[in-house]
């Protein structure tokens, strides 16, 4: 077997493609496992059967199977020997087939992916990343359809990353696999092949814990990620048609979260939407709002609104609609708060 | 089942051969430093035992017992092998070559006690199980890079209960690891015995679902514990993949300095087993009946020993205090805003205490 080299460089080249997200997930992966040989994914179907999304798709027959892995159906096998490979000097990006089934690996993650570096104090790191698609809307089966960011958020130690759009996906991942931490990168499901955008190819970065700007207004700041991002673009456009600016912003990144883009939009608009499809109690949107009372508490104009998820289970595709934040539900708290 | 898994012993109770088919490997030397290593650690834990009484170390885990198993499966490892052990196996690391103070430093809660200098000795896992997949994450590792290193993770009877035992040892056989599964059977989980732990009789036999070699060993007899896993170590080495290995023991004393055992068990039923299944009395006998035992060789190491000890213990206590930087500065690799925020008000307030 070869031994692992270091690294070989990949030449950014300044053309783009135009791909859908998961074809953006692939080509990071790709342009990762050219780049850095220390790169090993290791999933659930990951191989000849390119993942169900196929997110690997062709990836195993370029790299071989001892860089793209079948592993066994064990989602703490899979991050705990991760944890093994990491600390040894590899780089494993695992795929959790659906985020909804991280559950068993949880422990893994909670014990020791996020603190090897605080418990020796750095002399030992799990730099890995840890993708799966999140999120209902696809009429998938129970579990398939979880969102289950904020328990993540609320464990120090990993990052916790979400693109709405092909280019993203591509920058940020490949940002996550270079970061020398673990970060945890949801891949909203619904959005796979929803669209297609212009995506550059060979390296290329988008830096983690930077939110974006979508659409810019005066009047109230309207704040999401993932897959929630086309939603709420409809609602800003309907406020648009009816004379309500809306500064529009997908935060890309959870942990950390981009105080500055929130406070900057915040402190011209005081007036606040924010949308997620998790669970309200104890949610991202909370720690949103904590930024804004730090930040910007003189400058609002009107308590702020938060669409979410219900707090009950995601349930069965029969009534996922009804969990999930809609258009109609987030254009009334536009007005609710562009009205007070 | 039971049958097929049969104790290896080759030294028995009163320290004659059971089987000498190991004799000709035998040195003075080797039998010297096992004695001297089981020796080092159950003074060690004797007197971390006494400084936790008297509140110079938080909560200890004693290893009472259990000595011969640790010193002899940790002896034959190489510098660049990998330990994964739990919060019992600081013996097993003392003999790969752990620093002591930072052994002590760790029963003192600072993570710097997990910083053992030219060593792979990853910090003890305190989740039960979760080392396992671990030793089989590093061993892959060591397997791509084409060296011949390999791993060994200690672990107890009821870490073979949690689905991560099962996990790390099927991935270690499916993808063939040079690393070897080392389970300390000291017959119970804090308070529940391995009666009503398992319905299996041998953890041994768990190894048939993975398709490796699962041996049995007495492991109050260092000579059966260091042979067994030396072969181990060699298959490993060799690519011939995992083996899983049980070491049936005891522990003496309590679960950890917070634990009284007298509610689960007759502690002089316990002690009156001494005799028996000690494995220093054991190598004790034995190399007096083999003339290896010399009573001033004795003398002088006790004495090393316990200066070894009381340096340890000096430096120990002098560490530097603890830094409350340290609090905030290794969660990442570069601050994320939050911790920054949260370590400048802090520091701030703890400034004007001062
Ligand atoms: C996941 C998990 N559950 C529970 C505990 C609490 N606990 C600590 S030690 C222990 C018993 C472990 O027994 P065994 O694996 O036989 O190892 P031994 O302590 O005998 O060495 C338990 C239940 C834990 N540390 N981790």
């Amino acid at each position: 077997m070869n031994p692992v080299a270091e690294k070989s460089t990949v030449e950014t080249s300044k053309t783009t493609r135009s791909l859908t997200l998961v074809q953006a997930v692939t080509d990071a992966l790709g342009t990762m496992l050219a780049e850095d040989n220390r790169v090993m994914l290791l999933g659930e179907d990951i191989g000849k059967n390119g993942g169900v999304f196929r997110a690997t798709e062709g990836l195993q027959e370029k790299f071989g199977e001892d860089r793209v892995i079948d592993t066994p159906l064990s989602e703490a096998g899979i991050v705990g020997s991760s944890v093994g490979l990491a600390v040894n000097g590899m780089i494993p990006v695992v795929e959790i087939q659906f985020l909804g089934f991280v559950y068993p690996a949880y422990e893994q993650i909670a014990t020791h992916v996020s603190r090897v570096r605080m418990r020796t104090m750095s002399k030992y790191t799990v730099p890995m990343v840890i993708r799966a698609p999140y999120g209902a809307g696809v009429r998938a089966p129970e579990i398939h359809s979880d969102s289950p960011e904020s328990l993540f958020t609320h464990m120090p130690g990993i990052k916790v990353v979400c693109p709405s759009s092909p280019a993203d996906a591509k920058g940020l991942l490949i940002a996550a696999i270079k970061d020398p931490d673990p970060v945890l990168f949801m891949e909203p499901m619904r959005l796979y092949r929803a669209f297609r955008e212009d995506v550059p190819e060979g390296m290329y970065e988008v830096e983690i814990g930077k939110g974006k700007k979508i659409t810019e207004g005066d009047d109230v700041t309207v704040i999401t990620w993932g897959a929630m991002v086309p939603v709420a673009k409809k609602a800003v456009e309907k406020a648009k048609a009816k004379g309500i600016q809306c500064d529009f912003i997908d935060m890309r990144t959870l942990f950390p979260l981009d105080q500055d883009i929130i406070a900057e939009s915040v402190q011209k608009t005081g007036r606040v939407v924010v949308v997620h499809e998790s669970h309200e109690t104890t949610g991202v949107g909370n720690d949103i709002l904590s930024i804004i009372n730090k930040t910007s508490f003189l400058y609002m104009k009107a308590p702020i609104e938060k669409v979410t998820g219900f707090d009950v289970p995601v349930p069965f595709f029969a009534l996922e609609d009804d969990y999930l934040p809609t258009p109609k539900r987030i254009g009334e708290a536009i007005e609710k708060v562009y009205t007070f | 089942m039971e049958e097929l898994y049969p104790i290896t012993q080759y030294v028995n109770e009163e320290g004659k051969f059971t089987d000498d088919s190991i004799k000709e490997d035998l040195t003075a030397e080797l039998v010297h430093s096992f004695y001297y290593n089981m020796l080092r650690i159950r003074t060690f834990d004797r007197k971390a035992k006494s400084l936790q009484r008297q509140g110079r170390l938080g909560t200890y885990a004693l290893f009472e017992g259990q000595e011969a198993a640790q010193v002899g499966s940790a002896l034959s490892l190489k510098k660049d092998d990998w330990v994964f052990p739990t919060y019992r196996d600081h013996g097993a690391i003392l003999t790969f070559g752990a620093n002591m103070p930072k052994v002590l430093l760790y029963w003192n809660g600072r993570a710097e006690g997990n910083l053992h200098p030219n060593r792979n000795i990853f910090p003890p896992a305190v989740p039960i199980a979760t080392q396992l997949p671990h030793a089989t994450g590093a061993a892959w590792a060591d397997k791509r890079k084409g060296n011949k290193n390999v791993s060994i993770t200690y672990f107890g009877d009821g870490a073979t209960s949690e689905g991560d035992f099962h996990e790390g040892m099927n991935f270690a056989s499916v993808f063939k690891l040079p690393v070897v599964f080392f389970n300390q059977n000291n017959g119970y989980a804090i308070s529940v015995p391995i009666e009503k732990q398992m319905n299996s009789k041998t953890i041994a036999q768990k190894s048939v679902a993975y398709g490796m070699p699962g041996i049995r060993i007495d492991g109050n007899d260092i000579f059966a514990v260091y042979f067994e896993t030396k072969k181990a170590f060699d298959r490993a080495r060799n690519g011939d993949g995992p083996t899983l290995i049980e070491a049936v023991t005891q522990r003496f004393g309590a679960h950890t300095t917070a634990d009284d055992p007298t509610k689960y068990r007759d502690q002089n039923e316990v002690d009156a087993t001494r005799d028996q299944l000690d494995p220093l009395l054991r190598l004790e006998r034995f190399m007096k009946e083999q003339n290896y035992w010399e009573d001033k060789w004795v003398q002088e190491i006790s004495t090393q020993i316990n200066e070894e000890i009381e340096e340890a213990i000096v430096e120990m206590e002098n560490f530097p205090k603890a830094n409350v930087e340290d609090l905030f500065d290794h969660v990442f690799a570069e601050m994320p805003w939050p911790l920054r925020e949260q370590k400048e008000q802090y520091l701030q307030s703890v400034r004007s205490d001062q």
